[in-house]
């Protein structure tokens, strides 16, 4: 329970972060995906079912601000969930390179399904430029907030098991 | 095996496949409502609107306060320069201020003679401060603090400083989202306010990091537009009220059919340090079906 509400609560504020406070102070115009480290992480780090529900809420979330249909980013952070999830049988938390890695294809993954549905359909095929201007920027600096914010995610799940394990003893 | 696994002391676990499958028809459904009707639209965004609104408010103005400081600490140096500079051009400003006053005087009879309508300055108008920004980074699109509460509806015309910045397109008890003309996914029908012809203003992302707009389909059998000239918002568009200054055409070259012309335009808005923006309440005349 003290984990669904401290989840929820990071999330919320990932998306604060994300649309309000990064456009703020950060002299840059593309911004990292935070909720997509984020959903990706819980997915590995939890297994299918956590990585879904947190990515449904997620893109919900994101759906009901800025989203133009209701339940279109819902539909693919559910999927970025949980494919991540897959990845929980071989998750070691000592491991970096495996969630970077994972991170980094997701967000790979749902930028270019966001190209062709959004973009490409409208008839946009100038995907070379799409490619190096937002997709290529979104990946990297998504990579770089993973460095930062990951380690942060990390800690928090440890911290639950722990005091899970203490109260089950 | 029944699809409900339970284990021994265990609370019902149930297999994520069944999960995907029953959230991938909610999200699906979501989507077919969404598109078909706003019945769930509305509670939703407002729902999402009271839980979300009042933190990206504070966040606001905390940044705001922090950016302030900065800003004037920075300043001090140029502003005492420009000080100097500002008493001279009053002073020059005065006269000529003088001038145009007779002007006016003068504009204005000629006004009451024609019966015109001062329509840019009769729209009325409500401030709003922008809280938040679209966090993907495909499209341009903001939310303001200002609702339905306040008399906000979808298609409202955002102006800042005189010029267009978009409309608005979709909208909360306390926030609205707008959607600006340099986003992707915006098309804005607009004239050349000295020859009257009429183009397509396409906002895109490309155009936006070369500082422009473009723009298609005029017609200008005369060659009578030139580059420098105003654009403004159409008197037949069905979202923008007319006359809202676009932007200055900047470039402007033959379509390969030698019938239309297109080019680029900059806009009247500088769209990358938009902080308040003014919502046009009056909105366009629409035929009932």
């Amino acid at each position: 329970m003290l984990g669904f509400f401290l989840n929820a609560l990071v999330l919320f504020f990932s998306f604060l972060l994300q649309t309000a406070i990064f456009p703020a102070v950060l002299p840059i115009h593309v911004y990292p995906n935070l909720l997509i480290i984020f959903t990706a992480a819980l997915g590995f780090m939890k297994g299918e079912n956590v990585g879904m529900v947190v990515g449904f809420f997620c893109g919900l979330l994101y759906d009901a601000f800025f989203g133009g249909v209701i339940g279109f980013h819902a539909l693919l952070f559910l999927y970025v969930g949980f494919l991540n999830g897959k990845f929980y049988r071989v998750f070691y938390p000592e491991d970096l390179k495996l969630p970077l890695a994972l991170i980094t294809v997701s967000d790979l993954t749902y930028s270019l399904t966001c190209y062709v549905f959004l973009f490409l359909i409208w008839g946009k095929f100038d995907f070379p430029y799409y490619f190096l201007h937002v997709i290529l920027p979104e990946m990297l600096v998504t990579l770089i907030a993973t460095i930062i914010f990951y380690p942060l995610f990390l800690k928090m799940n440890e911290w639950l098991l722990h005091g899970k394990r203490k109260r089950e003893h | 095996m029944s699809p409900i696994v339970k284990r021994k002391g265990e609370r019902f676990t149930l297999p994520s496949k069944w999960l995907l499958f029953i959230l991938t028809i909610v999200c699906t459904a979501l989507m077919i409502f969404t598109f078909a009707t706003d019945v769930f639209d509305k509670p939703f965004r407002s729902i999402v609107g009271y839980a979300v609104v009042p933190f990206e408010k504070g966040i606001g103005s905390v940044g705001k306060w922090f950016s302030g400081r900065k800003d004037e600490l920075a300043q001090i140096r140029s502003l005492i320069k420009e000080n100097t500079e500002l008493k001279e051009q009053v002073a020059r400003l005065t006269e000529e201020n003088t001038l145009l006053q007779q002007d006016k005087y003068e504009l204005n009879k000629l006004r009451q003679l024609f019966e015109l309508d001062e329509q840019y300055e009769e729209y009325h108008k409500v401030g709003a401060r922008i809280i938040s920004r679209d966090s993907g980074n495909w499209y341009s699109a903001f939310v303001i603090d200002k609702g339905e509460k306040d008399g906000l509806k979808v298609d409202m015309n955002v102006i800042a400083g005189g010029g267009l910045v978009g409309r608005i397109s979709a909208v909360g008890p306390n926030w609205a989202r707008v959607t600006a003309i340099i986003s992707d996914n915006a098309n804005v029908s607009g004239m050349t306010l000295a020859t009257e012809d009429h183009l397509i203003v396409s906002g895109s992302l490309k155009g936006m990091d070369e500082g422009v707009i473009y723009f298609s389909k005029l017609l200008d059998s005369k060659g009578a537009v030139n580059a420098g000239d105003k654009i403004v918002t159409s008197d037949v568009s069905d979202k923008f009220l007319p006359g809202i200054l676009i932007g200055y055409i900047y470039t402007i070259a033959d379509d390969n059919n030698n019938l239309t012309k297109s080019g680029t335009l900059i806009p009247a808005v500088d769209f990358e340090h938009l902080s308040e923006v003014l919502v046009i309440t009056d909105q366009k005349q629409t035929i009932e079906e």
